[in-house]
């Protein structure tokens, strides 16, 4: 098979388990974000996909050939590090032709190249410049054409945009993906941000406590949450217990939902319900009904925090949909079983 | 913080204390070595004060200027051989576990509280024939009899090069601990071995250090006048030898100082070359 395996992936630094027995395939082609928060070991796996470190346990392959072993330099990769490591001793020119340089291609060809890459990224004339003298967001190009010089088979990032300013890592994030489909290069970043992860990624691949939780498109990632942690870390969500009883009939909050039924067998399960699937009505009998407590009006979104029977349920609208409500108003909470997505734990 | 440029004659009271001892520990030493270095000599071990050139002029033979030659080649052996052995080790110790430096550093830090003399003697003793290294090549069935390897030339620089490494690692080590780890990694993602890795990053990032180093030890090799009498021949004997020998034996000190002052100035020049070369090299 083309493109990238992790099979059963084993990190260990003395007792402690930084990566858990990930399992990933990444077809040739294809864009992957690695997402969760610090600590969840996405560092240590892209450190061991790239031969920087040895996994404790378990198989890489790249192209169907075992490179669990291969040293890091015979592996044809290109990587952006979260401190970019440009080489401070280098111009712009001579850092991009690095890799070139290193493998002795003929001059001619690197300058070709090195002109090529630096007016793919917008930085032609650039050459050069030492790169102390270069703004963020142009170092962060430089370390992009450098890593992709040799036409890698693997371009791998290590939250790379996480020091550019807002507006800017929006636009690189953009100019990142697009820059991806055009090569067609099999990409794996690593980030914390969510956002980052659904603007680039074609597959997202959510991970805690070194163990990968889902692994999807970003779409099914969030209308389809494999669990509550997933559900939670990817955007906002209610996460609301729901009850079977013997009939198998479902409950939530005390009030029948029709029509949603649980795993077999399972008496209570947790779904996750986004706060734009939640719709206010006015009090109804019969129907979940809660008190308006707070009412966050953005502008651009308006939140409504509604308390039934001691829980807090959100509801987000758009100004078009505004719920004529007021703080300490009486109002209904319509659920479908369609909204709710019943998750493994 | 903004500074004020001093306003009053007041403002300059911090600049007193380094100044006052620049001027007694330095200058003034300095100045009546350089004095001392225009007068004339008596016979029966003292001098009058003149003002003549006789000492640089007995200076300028040829003996002394192939003892100029050679201590200034040695000298810069044995900064090459400090730097070409520390650098590795040191980049080497800087990736170890803080307590396995620790360790290392205090075991250096320890050979720097040696003197000289006590230097000079345990390698005159490790080089002889009878209690000897050489012994061990013996035992080993390396060597067919054990020999005499003092005095040589390559005594002699093994001692100075043993006694200025600690001062070149310590040198070295806040440099490479400094440099950032992931531009050797990132030299490795890109198709650099290890070993290139460290000659085509470590080596030129540092280049400025490495620069700075290398004078530091050359100019502390410059002044050792023991160990080449303990571990060389009389051929191995540099300029300090004969200055010490000058001043202290001779009782001659308007030549020592006069050559004190010469080795002082050919040093100067040297460092000023070498810092031009290295300004030039940073431009090109
Ligand atoms: N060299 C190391 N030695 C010991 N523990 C480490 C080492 N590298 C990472 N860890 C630990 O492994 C866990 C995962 O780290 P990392 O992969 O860097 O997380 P992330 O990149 O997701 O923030 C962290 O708890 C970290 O402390
Ligand atoms: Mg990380």
């Amino acid at each position: 098979m083309s493109g990238l395996a992790l099979q059963n992936v084993v990190k260990e630094f003395g007792s402690f388990r930084a990566v858990n027995n990930v399992e990933l395939t990444v077809p040739h082609g294809t864009f992957v974000c690695m997402l969760g928060p610090s600590g969840c070991g996405k560092t240590t796996l892209l450190r061991m996909i790239a031969g920087l470190d040895l996994p404790t346990g378990g198989a890489i392959r790249l192209d169907g050939e075992d490179i669990t072993r291969v040293p890091t330099h015979k592996r044809n990769l290109g990587m952006v590090f979260q401190s970019l490591a440009l080489f401070p001793h280098l111009t712009v020119g001579e850092n991009i032709a690095y890799p070139l340089r290193i493998r002795k291609a003929p001059k001619e060809d690197q300058k070709r190249r090195v002109e090529e890459l630096l007016s793919m990224i917008h930085l032609a004339g650039y050459a050069d410049r030492p790169v102390s003298k270069l703004s963020g967001g142009q170092r962060q190009r430089v370390a992009i054409a450098r890593a992709l010089a040799i036409s890698p088979k693997l371009f791998l990032l290590d939250e790379p945009l996480s020091a550019l300013d807002a507006k800017l890592r929006e636009a690189m994030q953009v100019e990142l993906r697009q820059l991806q489909q055009q090569l067609g290069i099999t990409t794996i970043v690593v980030t914390h941000d969510q956002r980052e992860a659904m603007t680039m990624a074609d597959t997202v691949v959510v991970m805690n406590g070194g163990e990968i939780r889902q692994a999807a498109s970003p779409i099914e990632i969030y209308r389809r949450p494999a669990d509550s942690f997933v559900a939670d870390f990817i955007g906002q969500t209610n996460l609301i217990e729901a009850e079977a009883d013997t009939q198998g009939q479902v409950s939530v909050l005390g009030q029948p939902v029709p029509g949603l039924a649980l795993p077999a067998g399972a008496a209570k399960a947790t779904l996750s319900i986004r706060p734009e699937d939640v719709h206010l009505t006015a009090p109804v009998a019969g129907a979940i009904s809660g008190t308006v407590t707070f009412v966050r009006d953005l502008g651009g979104t308006i939140e409504t925090f509604v308390d039934v029977a001691g829980r807090q349920i959100v509801a987000v609208s758009t100004p078009r949909q505004r719920p004529d409500v007021t703080v300490g108003q009486q109002v209904g909470v319509a659920l479908t079983p369609d909204v709710c997505v019943v998750l493994r734990k | 913080m903004r500074r004020e440029p001093p306003q009053t004659v007041g403002d300059y009271a911090p600049l007193l204390f380094p100044a006052a001892m620049l001027t007694i520990f330095f200058v003034v030493p300095f100045g009546t070595m350089i004095a001392v270095s225009f007068f004339q000599r008596q016979q029966g071990g003292f001098y009058t004060p003149a003002f003549v050139f006789d000492n640089y002029g007995r200076f300028l033979s040829a003996f002394f200027g192939s003892v100029l030659g050679f201590s200034l080649m040695m000298a810069v052996a044995v900064a090459i051989c400090c730097v070409v052995l520390a650098l590795p080790f040191t980049y080497m110790l800087t990736r170890m576990a803080r307590s396995v430096q620790v360790v290392w550093l205090v075991a250096l830090l320890s050979v720097l509280s040696l003197s000289e003399v006590i230097i000079g003697f345990a390698w005159s003793t490790l080089f002889s024939r009878t209690a000897g290294i050489t012994n061990i090549l013996v035992a080993l069935g390396l060597m067919g009899e054990a020999k005499a390897l003092t005095p040589s030339f390559a005594a002699v620089l093994t001692g100075m090069v043993y006694q200025a490494f600690p001062y070149t690692v310590l040198v070295l080590f806040p440099a490479l601990v400094r440099l950032d780890p992931t531009l050797t990694e990132a030299a490795r993602t890109l198709g650099a071995s290890p070993l290139k890795a460290f000659f085509t990053v470590v080596v030129p990032a540092l280049r400025n250090t490495i620069v700075a180093t290398l004078i530091m030890v050359f100019i502390f090799a410059l002044g050792s006048y023991l160990l080449p009498q303990l571990l060389g021949r009389p051929q191995h004997w540099t300029l300090s030898v004969l200055i010490t020998d000058q001043a202290i034996y001779q009782s001659n000190m308007p030549f020592a100082a006069a050559m004190a002052v010469f080795l002082v100035l050919v040093t100067l020049g040297l460092v000023a070359l070498t810092v031009i070369a290295g300004r030039k090299g940073e431009a090109a």
